[in-house]
């Protein structure tokens, strides 16, 4: 039978894909054998498309070659959007990779009802709810990184309490089903359920704890799509969507360790009662503050300078000019490097994106593991739009809300400069004693212009005679 | 439990270790491009759909199959696009064209 043969060899193309797949993330592991990983991914992934599109059981193409193009048409514009733009793209990627998991999961319901054996109702429950709240959830994260949400938390009184109500009623619900699957509508309810759930369970937290939020929803998309695998029986589905829940996850818990906070204190409010209580401590006290000559000058006679690069920089769009100032000071000789704290930025690697796209070499990029040794032999720490990830009370205030957070140990170098808009405390609402220290200069600005006006006074100071 | 379960149970397993042992080697350097990479893999559930679609079980299963179709293939497309672009911009000093 042509039918039977047909399957065979989409079968061993589906195994060649996970091959695939496994490779891809393995030559990940290096700068240098990543764009191969890319292309056996793709490759992979373009043979697994095509040997489905034989599928017997396949019968009309004409709607499903529409759907395709329609998705090529999103996900070129997707894939070409703004390197400071690639963490709300991400949270939409895991939006609709979660929507396609749960309606395909939907799909399968309501072809199988009602009679759905027990262990399947099952799966295709707990499929179908992961999917939804996920879908729900990422485009919540999307609209927040996108800005047109607002940033901070927004909490009530009792709110841990109602989402775990909610998310109990959506697991209730298909208990209920799996006991009587021919309730159709319940099932219908459900998918409501577990949507707004994911609503609620994003909105309560804050712009910074987006890393893992965002590592948290990539793994809960990729264990959606092996739970499909589950429910089809479709073992690529599981290798793919395991690969993509483990990598999830891995993130995850690299971001959760970056803060010092597990994944309930994230997930159920840490810092929005911390909030008031410590910005109602904040005393004034005398910071030094240097102009853009000065600082210009101090650079110029360092030999060693490492750069603090945070979400600030994204935010005034400052990579290029920073670029610029690391050409400039690196043609004078002196030795720069960049210092990555793993929770700066929005998701994870996001500062070396940035950093990467504005034209610095790799190598320059540092993990905060890989920096922290060199800070007492640097001359100058300049820190543009990083706060937390530099506060020395992490370390020595058993007071403090982030204590025992790894923070970059910015306050060991020779001198430091902090290039902040003004003296307003960073996302958590702490005060940073750095900025007290005697060695801190404070350059007040936008980082974009600042760094600007130090690259004007290093490229000439003609202007100025 | 049914056969099917204890099978996919076993790949899963299996899998989620070799993805912990692999991606625990990415560097921290890489971990924006990685996640974009997962998605486009991850977007593989777009065979499913496919088959969802193509099967016309029911008006409500192919219009789900088809939305899932064009939602997971944009992950695909979008996905690789966008790793390829970041990966190109990763140069070390020595490798820059003159």
């Amino acid at each position: 039978m042509t039918g039977f043969m047909t399957q065979q060899l989409i079968d061993s193309t589906y195994i060649l894909a996970a091959v695939g797949f496994i490779l891809a993330l393995k030559w990940l592991s290096s700068p240098v054998s990543a764009m191969r990983g890319v292309l056996i991914g793709e490759i992979a992934s373009a043979l697994a498309v095509a040997a489905t599109l034989f599928d017997p059981q396949v019968s009309q193409y004409k709607w499903i070659i529409i759907a395709l193009i329609i998705g090529a048409g999103v996900g070129v514009p997707l894939g070409l959007v703004k390197m400071t733009a690639v963490p709300q793209r991400t949270a939409i990627s895991h939006a609709f990779g979660a929507l396609s998991a749960a309606l395909i999961g939907i799909a399968e319901y309501y072809v199988a009802a009602p009679n759905v054996p027990k262990f399947e109702m099952a799966e295709i429950g707990l499929e179908v709810i992961i999917g939804s709240l996920t879908f729900t959830g990422s485009l919540i994260a999307a609209g927040k990184l996108q800005e047109i949400l607002p940033q901070r938390p927004i909490t009530f009184r009792g709110q841990n309490y109602v989402s775990l109500s909610v998310l109990g009623a959506a697991l209730a619900l298909m208990v209920t089903l799996v006991v009587h699957p021919e309730l159709t509508h319940l099932f219908l309810i459900m998918v409501g359920v577990a949507l707004v759930f994911g609503m609620m369970l994003v909105t309560p937290i804050g712009g910074a704890d987006m890393p893992t939020v965002i590592s948290l929803l990539n793994s809960y998309a990729g264990f959606s799509a092996a739970l499909l695998g589950f429910v089809l029986n479709s073992k690529v589905l599981v290798v793919a969507g395991a690969l993509d829940g483990a990598s999830g996850f891995i993130l995850s818990v690299n971001m959760c360790k970056a803060m010092n906070r597990s994944f309930t204190n994230v997930l159920f409010g840490g810092f929005g009662q911390i909030h008031v209580s410590a910005a109602g401590a904040v005393e004034q006290r005398p910071v030094k503050s240097a102009t853009p000559e000065e600082a210009a000058a101090i650079l110029s006679a360092a030999s060693k300078v490492v750069i603090v690069p945070g979400y600030g920089m994204a935010v005034a769009q400052a990579q290029h000019k920073v670029r610029e100032l690391y050409d400039i000071l690196t043609k004078r000789g002196i030795d720069v490097k960049f210092a990555i704290h793993p929770v700066a930025g929005r998701m994870p690697g996001h500062m070396n994106v940035l950093l990467a796209e504005a034209d610095i070499p790799y190598d320059k990029l540092l993990d905060m593991d890989e920096i922290n040794g060199e800070f007492p032999q640097t001359d100058v720490a300049l820190i543009i739009g990083a706060n937390d990830v530099t506060n020395p009370a992490a370390r020595t205030d058993s007071t403090s809300p982030i204590f025992g957070m790894p923070i970059l140990d910015v306050d060991k170098a020779h001198t430091v400069m902090v290039i902040k808009r003004s003296m307003a405390a960073g996302f958590a609402g702490i005060d940073n004693p750095l900025y007290y220290l005697d060695k801190t200069l404070m350059l007040f600005g936008d980082a974009k212009g600042f760094v600007g006006s130090i690259v004007r006074e290093l490229s000439g100071g003609g202007n100025h005679g | 439990m049914p056969a099917d379960f204890i099978s996919s149970l076993f790949v899963f397993i299996l899998s989620a270790f070799l993805g912990f042992e692999v991606i625990k080697r990415v560097s921290p350097l890489l971990h924006t491009p990685l996640m974009s990479l997962t998605n486009a893999l991850d977007a593989i559930v777009v065979v499913a759909a496919i088959i969802i679609a193509g099967r016309h079980e029911s008006r409500l299963s192919t219009i789900l199959g088809l939305v899932a179709v064009a939602a997971s293939f944009s992950n695909m497309v979008g996905g690789f696009v966008i790793t390829d672009r970041m990966l190109h911009m990763f140069k070390t000093g020595k490798a820059k064209k003159p």
